[in-house]
């Protein structure tokens, strides 16, 4: 317990005195997995739509494989990468390896499944709803699917939000094939696993919550966001 | 050139080896109304879907005078139950200019005029998911009209409306008529039928039973079905 109320205190500390190591880990996991949300966004969310508008062989084919892949173990995912981008693997040249690219290479394998398949979900649903109208509109296959985007954006948001959640918390991947060196590839979630290691349990429980009150900000701004609907805006 | 004469030959909708309308030969020409009516299940909205394109024809030929593509871009369909999409009720009216690539301000700059035409002014910036029943339909025949169809379907558009609504929703039809648009529409109502229509196409059991002049059709009906249905007597 007094390892708990030690966590919570270094957490503050650490916040309040803007901690150089701190903020740099923090913003270094900020941007490798907002990166990767973005890529994987650009990946998952026309690939949801277009699942959701067209009719072609194996379509629920594609549909299992990638709920499947939602459960996608990380560490495989990571060691997969780390094959592909060693010096001996097919990009190997590119020289990626223990970079945060490769992090983010590998959180956006893991996520795409998940977004594409909570954004398949939705816009499922609202392809439903506006099937006759744009039928009947004689919109292309292009203008149905940029409109299910636009119309279903709130509820896309909660699929990033899902990807982003799994992201940001990812260890077991992004370990793998960043190596958790300080001052290149070490964020959050890989300084906690080497705090712990060490037995710095009470530093490791204040990067802890330094995540979980990251994890909620960005939860709350999307909230925000989605909240507009009420008011017409955005 | 002209969208009419719209031809259809033999044409037919099945689903799930049902034959839900047809074989359909029809011939729709001039302006005016043309009301359909019939009972549930006659095979109305079938047959206004199946002359608009968008249910695949089992058997037959539905023709236009141009290219079905173009044709396609020259007309509208309003449904029963109206779609509003996730959007403010300006940019629902605006969303079919948008399609043919009007610009944002000039398409959301016609559609508030149209917006100001139903009387949702006051809503224009508002979800279109909060208005009534009857708003809904108006929206719907809004957003159906901005692109100015030559040729509109419209299925029960005043179905579950009260007296003002549909009120309403007649005279923006016979503004439309006025300009030119060729009206082909569902209704229950007889007596929207007589007040509206030119001329009447009957549908019971998946075929058309008569399709005359509404004067020639409301004084002495051919064919059984269309006497019960006037007389008001259930025809199945």
């Amino acid at each position: 317990m007094s390892e708990l109320w030690e966590g919570i205190t270094r957490a503050i500390w650490l916040v309040v005195t803007l901690d150089a190591d701190l903020v740099e880990i923090t913003l270094r996991s900020l941007r490798v997995t907002l990166s990767a949300l973005v890529v994987a966004s650009l990946i998952a969310l026309p690939l949801a739509a277009v699942l959701a508008v067209r009719r072609f062989w194996l379509r629920r084919a594609t549909i299992a494989v990638l709920n499947a892949l939602m459960g996608l173990p990380p560490v495989v995912v990571g060691l997969l990468v780390y094959v592909v981008l060693s010096r001996d693997g097919p990009l190997g040249v590119l020289g990626l390896l223990f970079t945060p690219t490769a992090m983010i290479i590998a959180q956006v394998i893991i996520i795409v499944p998940l977004i594409a398949s909570i954004a398949h979900q939705s816009l499922r649903e609202l392809w439903s709803d506006y099937h006759d109208l744009l039928i009947s509109l004689h919109t292309s296959q292009f203008q149905r699917i940029c409109t299910l985007l636009w119309d279903g954006r709130r509820a896309l948001l909660t699929a990033a939000l899902a990807g982003f959640g799994r992201a940001i918390g990812e260890v077991g991947a992004i370990m793998v094939v960043g190596g958790n060196i300080d001052h290149h590839t070490r964020v959050l979630t890989t300084a906690i696993a080497l705090e712990t290691g060490k037995g710095e349990f009470a530093l490791a429980l204040g990067l802890g919550f330094v995540l979980i009150g990251l994890a909620v900000a960005v939860n709350l701004c999307i909230h925000w966001l989605g909240q507009t609907e009420r008011t017409g805006r955005w | 050139m002209s969208l009419l004469p719209m031809v259809a030959t033999g044409a037919s909708v099945r689903r799930q080896g049902k034959v839900l309308i047809g074989p359909v030969d029809l011939r729709l020409d001039g302006q005016g109304v043309t009301i359909v009516i019939g009972p549930n299940g006659a095979g109305k909205t079938s047959l206004l879907k199946m002359l608009h394109g968008i249910v695949r024809l089992r058997t037959g030929s539905v023709s236009w005078n141009c290219p079905v593509e173009e044709a396609r871009e020259r007309q509208a369909f309003v449904f029963q139950q109206p779609v509003m999409m996730r959007r403010s009720v300006v940019d629902n009216v605006a969303y079919p200019l948008r399609l043919i690539g009007v610009p944002r301000r000039a398409a959301r700059a016609e559609a508030l005029e149209w917006v100001k035409r139903i009387g949702l002014e006051a809503a224009a910036d508002r979800s279109a998911n909060v208005l009534s029943g009857g708003e809904r339909q108006k929206l719907a025949l809004a957003r159906a009209l901005i692109r100015k169809p030559e040729v509109l379907f419209l299925d029960e558009p005043c179905a579950s409306l009260d007296g003002r609504a549909t009120r309403e929703i007649e005279a923006l039809l016979q503004d439309a008529v006025a300009a030119g648009t060729r009206l082909v529409m569902s209704t229950h109502n007889l007596g929207q039928a007589l007040r509206l229509a030119n001329e009447i196409i009957l549908v019971a059991r998946g075929q058309i039973q008569e399709h005359r002049s509404a004067g020639d059709f409301f004084a002495g009906p051919e064919t059984p079905e269309g006497r019960a249905f006037l007389r008001g007597d259930i025809v199945e």
